[in-house]
């Protein structure tokens, strides 16, 4: 096993917060200071060891310290206790075109901001014809970027951070940036820089890229470490910490339709927990719905996603066209699939009753979960059965 | 994905490993000192993009561009030797225009480095909250910018002389060289120590930056650039006149005048006392305290990014 190329020991950091800035105020409050200043940790004992080729993912809500700890990574934050070693040329993308300044051209920005990202000039000269290039901004190039669209300013300042040939890349949720094909051609970039061997810290909110682009996955709450592990895990944490917090909202409304007793009716496994079928099973996804008024403005739908929380189906009562009579008392619905072409895997279902417009009158997210086993292991969402033919 | 980084790790398992390095190692108060120097050393050229970033901001989509910066020192040039040299009658001293330039350059250098050091930090604060690099050469790349000012304001010093020295014979001596020299190094030293003390102040107090301006305006009064030490010699109590030679800025005038303003040679006007020894006692007094500035800019600069 090769030695790590960022380890992180021990780390936390406190912030305080003042609220007094003007040295009036400081000498005003003096004996209150300790009042104004207020104190919390961002971070608390974070221990990471990232080895080379990794690409590292950190996800978690607004606040939970991801940022804090990849800046500290960057060495731009000092952690309170604790310290971070690492080995070889690190590039942070915190924020595309940090170091531009709107009055400059497009040139002078970027040689200004390849040298503080630490290039030499001579080899900004030699990559210069290839940022201008991947920019895709020939034309203004020699135009002062405080004119340029801000697609365009996120452009030139991408395509000078990806030149700086780093061994360690720290992204900050800069990726969802210009249009699509930029996007894919950043994306494309990110996928050679794996290939190449770099090791990247990706910071996201983005579930579908941490999935598609890491392989392996820290989930952050309130500074600490809550899940590390591989994406599909840390991003099904998440995910269920969410949906806790958006059931504890729903509780408090008044329900005109509640969902109760949600189930997977099938041939095949029948155990009273995990439920498991064979790949192209028929299966029905039922559930009580009871009014407690009569109501005939109501539709129901369901959605089936997989362990990472990928959508592999959805569909409702409105998109199917179908009329749904007036609801008194608890009529059941049942969705049923007679053939599931899904391959193996665990995968959950979402339920949800609503009006045909405006919000929803009960949701239940992950109410009911099955499992498809197949013998066979192909990859995937879909059980396709190809004929392999080879002439 | 997992084929990707599969041939990752097999691309990467032939390189030399460097060991690993920790990030922002505290360093202790009295050495920290000659690794920041390194460090700086090593990022020479980014400190002279930041140089010249500088520069072509201030008189960006300016038509004149650096004539402003030379026309402010020109115009208060103008002002003191017709108020002062005519109306209030100060014309006795001799070449009293050059007399004046030569004070007003360096000082216009030495404020020029204050203020701007002071709010660098501030000013790119976007920079600082997002890359890593020694916070040092935000002050010092103020520094460099007003050094670079200060270029041209020494060639209209030296048209100057020229044009003096056709109108009176008297020329600038070849042996007092060493002395403008000695000087510009001392301000230079005295502006970076207290640049780098006052950028870090002013980040976690910004009345920092309005004081400045205050003290600087003071501070010009209590040099003699529009007037002559021996004047102060004569009016004030003989502790209060050393006490005021006790001013950095002092010697470093005098420095210059004794070669750029050689109608004063000779003259009751001229300051006799010994320019060498003031000079070199400052630049020893000077690289103390750059040293313990960059110490506690050093100590500071750990909480920039989390205090803009």
């Amino acid at each position: 096993m090769s030695t790590p190329v960022i380890q992180v020991t021990d780390v936390s950091k406190k912030f305080v917060i003042r609220k007094d800035k003007s040295l009036k105020e400081r000498l005003v409050n003096a004996r209150r200071s300790k009042a104004n200043a207020e104190e919390f940790w961002a971070l608390r004992d974070i221990e990471l060891s990232v080895h080379p080729g990794h690409t590292l993912g950190l996800i978690g809500g607004n606040g939970s310290g991801k940022s804090t700890l990849l800046k500290i990574i960057g060495g731009i934050l000092t952690p309170t206790t604790g310290y971070v070693e690492r080995r070889g040329r690190l590039a942070a993308l915190l924020e595309l075109g940090a170091g531009f300044h709107g009055d400059l051209t497009g040139r002078e920005n970027v040689y200004l901001n390849a040298s503080i990202l630490g290039l030499t000039r001579s080899q900004t000269d030699r990559y210069f014809d290839s940022i201008v290039d991947f920019s895709g901004i020939e034309n203004f190039i020699d135009t002062q970027v405080k004119f340029y669209s801000s697609g365009m300013y996120v452009r030139l300042a991408f395509a000078v951070a990806i030149h700086v040939d780093p061994e360690i890349l720290l992204v900050d949720e800069v990726l969802a940036v210009g249009d699509e094909p930029f996007q894919r051609k950043c994306l494309d970039r990110i996928k050679q820089f794996q290939q190449d061997g770099r090791t990247i810290i990706l910071v996201t909110h983005s579930l579908e890229q941490v999935r598609q682009m890491c392989d392996r996955v820290v989930l952050l709450n309130s500074g600490r470490v809550v899940v590390d592990g591989s994406p599909g895990e840390a991003v099904r944490h998440f995910r269920e910490a969410n949906s806790e917090q958006e059931q504890v909202l729903q509780a408090n409304r008044s329900h005109q339709l509640v969902i109760s007793n949600p189930r997977v009716v099938g041939s095949g496994g029948a155990g009273a927990g995990q439920q498991v079928y064979p790949v192209g099973s028929s299966l029905s996804i039922e559930f009580d719905v009871t009014a407690e008024r009569e109501t005939a403005d109501w539709a129901a739908g369901v959605a089936l996603t997989d362990a990472s929380g990928l959508l592999v189906y959805g569909t409702n009562t409105v998109v199917q066209n179908l009329s749904v009579p007036a609801l008194r008392g608890t009529r059941t619905v049942r969705f049923r699939f007679d053939q599931l072409p899904v391959a193996d895997g665990q995968y959950f279902v979402d339920l949800a009753v609503h009006p045909r417009m405006g919000p929803d009158y009960h949701r239940i997210d992950r109410a009911v979960s099955f499992q498809i086993s197949n013998d066979a292991n192909d990859a995937g969402v879909l059980a396709l059965s190809p004929k392999i033919e080879i002439e | 994905m997992t084929l990707a980084n599969s041939r990752a790790a097999e691309s990467l398992s032939p390189q030399p490993e460097a060991p690993l390095q920790r990030i922002n190692a505290p360093r202790s108060f009295f050495r920290g000192f000659g690794t920041t120097v390194n460090e700086i050393w090593e990022y020479r050229e980014l400190l002279g993009n930041l140089v010249r970033k500088e520069l072509k901001v201030k008189y960006k989509d300016s038509v004149l561009g650096f004539v402003w910066s030379l026309l402010m020192p020109l115009v208060q040039l103008g002002v003191y030797w017709l108020v002062i040299g005519k109306f209030l009658g100060a014309g006795a001293i001799p070449s009293y225009g050059v007399f004046i330039f030569c004070g007003l350059s360096v000082w216009t250098l030495y404020s020029e480095i204050l203020s701007t050091s002071t709010t660098s930090v501030v000013f790119n604060s976007g920079l600082v909250k997002k890359v890593y690099f020694p916070r040092e050469l935000f002050p010092l790349a103020a520094t460099g910018a007003a050094v670079v000012n200060f270029g041209f304001q020494l060639v209209i010093l030296l048209i100057a002389d020229v044009l003096a020295g056709i109108g009176t014979g008297k020329w600038p001596q070849l042996q007092y060289l060493p002395l403008p020299i000695l000087s510009l190094l001392v301000l230079v030293v005295f502006g970076a120590a207290l640049g780098l003390l006052l950028s870090a102040a002013n980040v976690y107090l910004r009345d920092v930056q309005h004081l400045i301006t205050v003290v600087l305006m003071l501070w010009f009064w209590v040099t003699p650039i529009i007037y002559t030490a021996s004047r102060v010699g004569k009016v004030a109590p003989s502790w209060a006149y050393q006490l005021y030679l006790m001013n950095p800025m002092t010697p470093v005038v005098f420095g210059f005048q004794r070669f750029f303003w050689p109608q004063g040679k000779g003259t009751q006007y001229e300051f006799t006392g010994d320019v060498y020894g003031r000079l070199g006692l400052l630049l020893v007094a000077g690289l103390a305290i750059l040293w313990v500035s960059q110490r506690i800019f050093a100590k500071a600069q750990g909480n920039f990014a989390q205090e803009l």
